[in-house]
Parts: structure tokens; sequence; C-alpha cells
């Protein structure tokens, strides 16, 4: 039986539209704020994780490359991955990086000379300066430049995560993820501590 | 009695992302409130596919005994 497609499926093509956007103007890196706000939103308002299981169009791309296309190796994903110490401890380096992405923005707005970077996996800064910010504020494209850094870093981790492993591995340990689910699980805190994984078999 | 198998959530690692629930061609699993999977055992027909789609490897097939109709 096959499902029938919705429009919700076909998010993938904005996430990749999004990845090659910034590569002509920087600026539209901001438009990925979209994928860090409804997320939250779903699940502080509906206490759910609706975006995840359905309009996340990253992992609609990762499931795409890894699963139809045959791009993984469709392995088990290593134990720890799925820790609740990575996926916090990972949680919490996400949000510091991001912390300093957003002093760097402020430090701009306050007179500090704008760097036309894109930095890689925390480290590797990519030359980007081909591109024109003259139409937005200073502070407005640095913050563009950092979090596209953030976004292409987490793709390129997650397109790794899908070659060794399952396709949507990077979802065990997505940042955002883990923030939902942590805020359902506070949420339904009750529920969550008499221990409902016991009855999901039932 | 007769035995067959059936998807089960066999760890509390749930990462709730739906990859399960998309993969099931019965609609047999649905996430639920945010926190984990959910396994309609009556609707689950034991194919596999989200032990095969689930990344954090908590979902398996168990066999599980039926009283025969």
């Amino acid at each position: 039986m096959l499902k029938q497609k919705r429009w919700y499926d076909y998010l993938w093509i904005a996430s990749a539209i999004y990845l090659a956007l910034g590569f002509f103007n920087i600026l539209f890196a901001w438009l990925g704020l979209i994928c860090f706000i409804t997320p939250l939103l779903i699940a502080i308002i509906k206490g759910n994780k609706t975006y995840c299981n359905r309009y996340c169009g990253r992992g609609q791309l990762f499931e795409l490359l890894g699963g139809r296309l045959g791009f993984s190796r469709k392995k088990a994903p290593p134990k720890f991955l799925r820790s609740k110490w990575f996926r916090y401890g990972f949680l919490a380096f996400f949000m510091t990086m991001f912390g300093m992405m957003v002093y760097a923005t402020y430090a701009v707005f306050w007179g500090a000379p704008l760097k036309k970077a894109v930095t890689l996996l925390w480290t590797f800064k990519l030359p980007w300066d081909w591109v024109d910010t003259s139409m937005a504020a200073p502070w407005m494209a640095q913050f563009a430049f950092g979090f596209y850094g953030v976004m292409l870093t987490s793709t390129l981790l997650g397109l790794l995560t899908m070659l060794l492993c399952k396709p949507r591995s990077w979802c065990v340990y997505c940042p955002m993820g883990t923030m939902t689910q942590g805020i359902c699980q506070i949420k339904y805190r009750k529920e969550f501590s008499n221990g409902t994984q016991s009855k999901a078999n039932c | 009695m007769v035995s067959r198998k059936k998807a089960a959530l066999l760890s509390k690692e749930c990462v709730a992302c739906g990859c399960c629930a998309k993969s099931c061609p019965l609609g047999a699993i649905s996430i639920y409130r945010g926190l984990h999977a959910l396994i309609d055992g009556n609707k689950c027909a034991g194919c596999a596919r989200c032990e095969a789609a689930c990344p954090a490897q908590v979902i398996s097939l168990v066999l599980e005994e039926i009283a025969a109709c």
C-alpha cells in the first residue's frame, strides 16, 4: 500500500534550495531561522514533534540521498550517538557555538569589522567574499555568515553520518530534535516520569 | 497458540524522529506527544521496515504469541 504524497513531502527541495542560495547571496541565510523557530513553536504550543516527523526538509533530503538514491551504508549508528550524554552534550556545544555567533553579530553591530567568511566545522574559515552584502547593515551580514556556517556545518555532519550509518542518523543527535523532545518531556513530565515507554507496546 | 513477529520499541532511547512512522506501510506507528514511537500491535504485520529505518536502533521485531482464532 503506497502512501499518497503530501505537499510537505517535498520540503527537501526547499532545504536544497536554501543551501544553494547561500552561494549567491549570503543574506538568504536568514531564512534558516524558520528551521529554528518553527520546531520550537510547534513543540511549545502543540507539544509534539510534528516538525521532525513531517516538515523537516533536511531529514527528507538525507532520506532521499541515503535511502532512495542509495548513498548510505544503512548500518546501525554507534550506540553512543543516541545516548543522553552525547545528545545533550552536542546540544550544549551547538548552543555555545550559536551564542558565540550571536556575540560576533553584536560586536559588529557596535562597530567591529565585518568578517566575510563562513566557518565550517567550527574551525575552517572559508573566504566568502564574492557576495555583495552592501544592501544590508554589517551586523545583518555578519549574522548571515555565522548562521550559514552553522547550517552548512550541520548539513556536512548529517551527510557524513548518512553515508556511514543510516540515512537519517542526523536526527538522533540533531540539536533541534533534542530540544523539541526535551520541551515535550517537560510539558508531559508526569507522563514521562511515570514511564510511558513501558506502555508503548501495549 | 500461534507465534508471529511484531515490531516493538525496545529502548528508552527513542528520539521521536518519526522515521519509523513514515516507513510503516500500514500506518501502525505514531509518535506519542513528541516523546516516543507508539506501535499498534494489532496493525503491525511484522514487515520490519521500521526496524530498518530507525536511526536510533530502538525498534526490533519480537516474537509474539497470539491465540489462534
